[in-house]
């Protein structure tokens, strides 16, 4: 079993959903165009990921294998069906906004594919702590794709955040880039994609810095280990 | 052989357990749930009724008793036109119907137009739509002021013909680069205008029913 460092490293950095596995690309790319919108769906995959990872793990040994996928995939839409009602029921500006994509967080592979690789082969504790890790680098993923695209498309960061941290957070929009036009195509649906590209990229090169000084020093004590 | 029917009397049990808990679930959910959601879905609508018809024109709640219309013909689609009445000392003040675009460019724009009962417009907003960003929903108030450009018109002002965007040769702005939606936008106003100058009698007529 993992330790609970690595898991969480796995969650957000090595193993991310968005930027590593590329699951959940649907709401991902949808509702990635401002940082509050992203951190709200974002959120509410985590809890559902929490949940979901915690119940699969809590039953994996009374469910067979032929009816695994089956069984999983009822829990999550259960699952999102309560979170949908209960967001609609408590933060129903945000709903309003969020409504067509929370039920697609059900869509989401990422949810199911954690509950089948990870949370059916552990225990609960390791199960919570995978959904939460995992959970989070997607959040993370799509506030930052969230916040490339709010600022080029609109000039502005945390616009709309009253909907989610109620009416005092109205001065919480920073208009980075005053009287600004707006970059379309940022807002649009291809730049969700060229966003999330360039931003892979990036993680890409930071992972192969990273990388350089330890490959060298392997190579060099393998080198010697011959001689 | 036996042995692969109770594997799968199994099975099929322990999905249908898992059937049985979901519905559990979401039923209790729904239930624990339901009376605020109905409650927010009030005061949403209410929220945007008001910022049209500010408490001072009625002593009703605007939401008690609307009329719905099917229409075809008057408001050429066959969406249900909702008519909310705002009444003041029992008199008919102003109506507001709820009332669909369906001919944006991206789908149907649902709009909200407030007709006082002298027949000129006391706002329209729109509440729901697909319009491109940046380009068709300049109709949204948070994007620019043009929805209040139909603010004191009536159907006399501008005169007919001059009820369509300027492209068309009428009165009202197009967007740059789009001009379907504020054309589905003005004509939908248009015809609840219209609606409403055909109608004023019976409208007025059920209020004094519902109140003698």
């Amino acid at each position: 079993m993992d330790s609970y460092k690595q898991i969480i490293k796995n969650g957000l950095w090595d193993n991310n959903q968005a930027f590593v596995a590329l699951l959940g690309l649907c709401p991902l790319l949808a509702v990635s165009n401002t940082v509050i919108n992203g951190l709200g769906l974002g959120l509410a995959t985590t809890l559902t990921l929490i949940v979901s990872s915690s119940i699969v793990s809590l039953i994996r040994q009374h469910v067979g294998s032929e009816i695994r996928l089956p069984v999983f995939v009822l829990i999550i839409a259960s699952i999102v069906t309560a979170i949908e009602l209960l967001m609609n029921a408590f933060f129903y500006e945000l709903y309003l906004i969020l409504g067509i994509f929370i039920p697609l967080i059900v869509t989401n592979c990422a949810i199911i594919g954690r509950a089948e690789a990870f949370a059916s082969k552990n225990p609960l504790g390791a199960s919570c702590v995978d959904g939460l890790a995992m959970g989070l680098g997607f959040t993370a993923a799509l506030v930052v794709l969230g916040a490339m695209r709010e600022i080029l498309g609109a000039g502005t960061l945390f616009a709309n955040a009253h909907l989610m941290f109620g009416e005092a957070a109205k001065d919480m929009v920073i208009y980075v880039i005053r009287d600004y036009e707006g970059f379309l195509l940022a807002i649009l649906p291809p730049g969700a994609f060229i966003g999330l590209g360039l931003l892979i990229a990036l993680k890409n090169l930071i992972d192969k810095r990273l990388a350089q000084p330890a490959s060298q020093a392997v190579s060099f004590s393998m080198g010697t280990e011959k001689a | 052989m036996a042995n692969n029917k109770t594997l799968m009397m199994r099975s099929g049990l322990v999905l249908g357990l898992f059937s049985l808990i979901g519905i559990g679930l979401v039923s209790l959910t729904q239930s624990v749930t339901h009376e605020k959601i109905t409650e927010n879905e009030r005061l949403y609508v209410l929220k945007n009724l008001r910022e049209l018809v500010p408490e001072t024109l009625h002593d009703n709640d605007l939401l008690a008793d609307p009329l719905h219309v099917v229409d075809t013909e008057a408001f050429g689609n066959a969406h249900e036109v909702t008519v909310y009445k705002a009444i003041k000392n029992q008199q008919l003040v102003a109506i507001i119907a709820s009332t669909t675009a369906a001919d944006g460019y991206n789908g149907s724009i649902k709009l909200l137009v407030a007709i006082r009962n002298n027949g000129e417009l006391l706002g329209v907003r729109v509440v729901s739509h697909h319009e491109t960003p940046g380009l068709g929903d300049a109709i949204d108030t948070n994007k620019s002021d043009w929805i209040y450009s139909f603010n004191g018109r009536s159907l006399n002002n501008p005169s007919p013909r001059l009820w369509q965007v300027k492209k068309d040769g009428g009165e009202f702005d197009q967007f740059t680069g789009a001009t379907i939606t504020p054309r589905a936008v003005v004509k939908a106003v248009l015809k609840t205008l219209q609606y409403y100058q055909a109608n004023k009698k019976t409208l007025t007529s059920t209020i004094q029913q519902t109140n003698g």
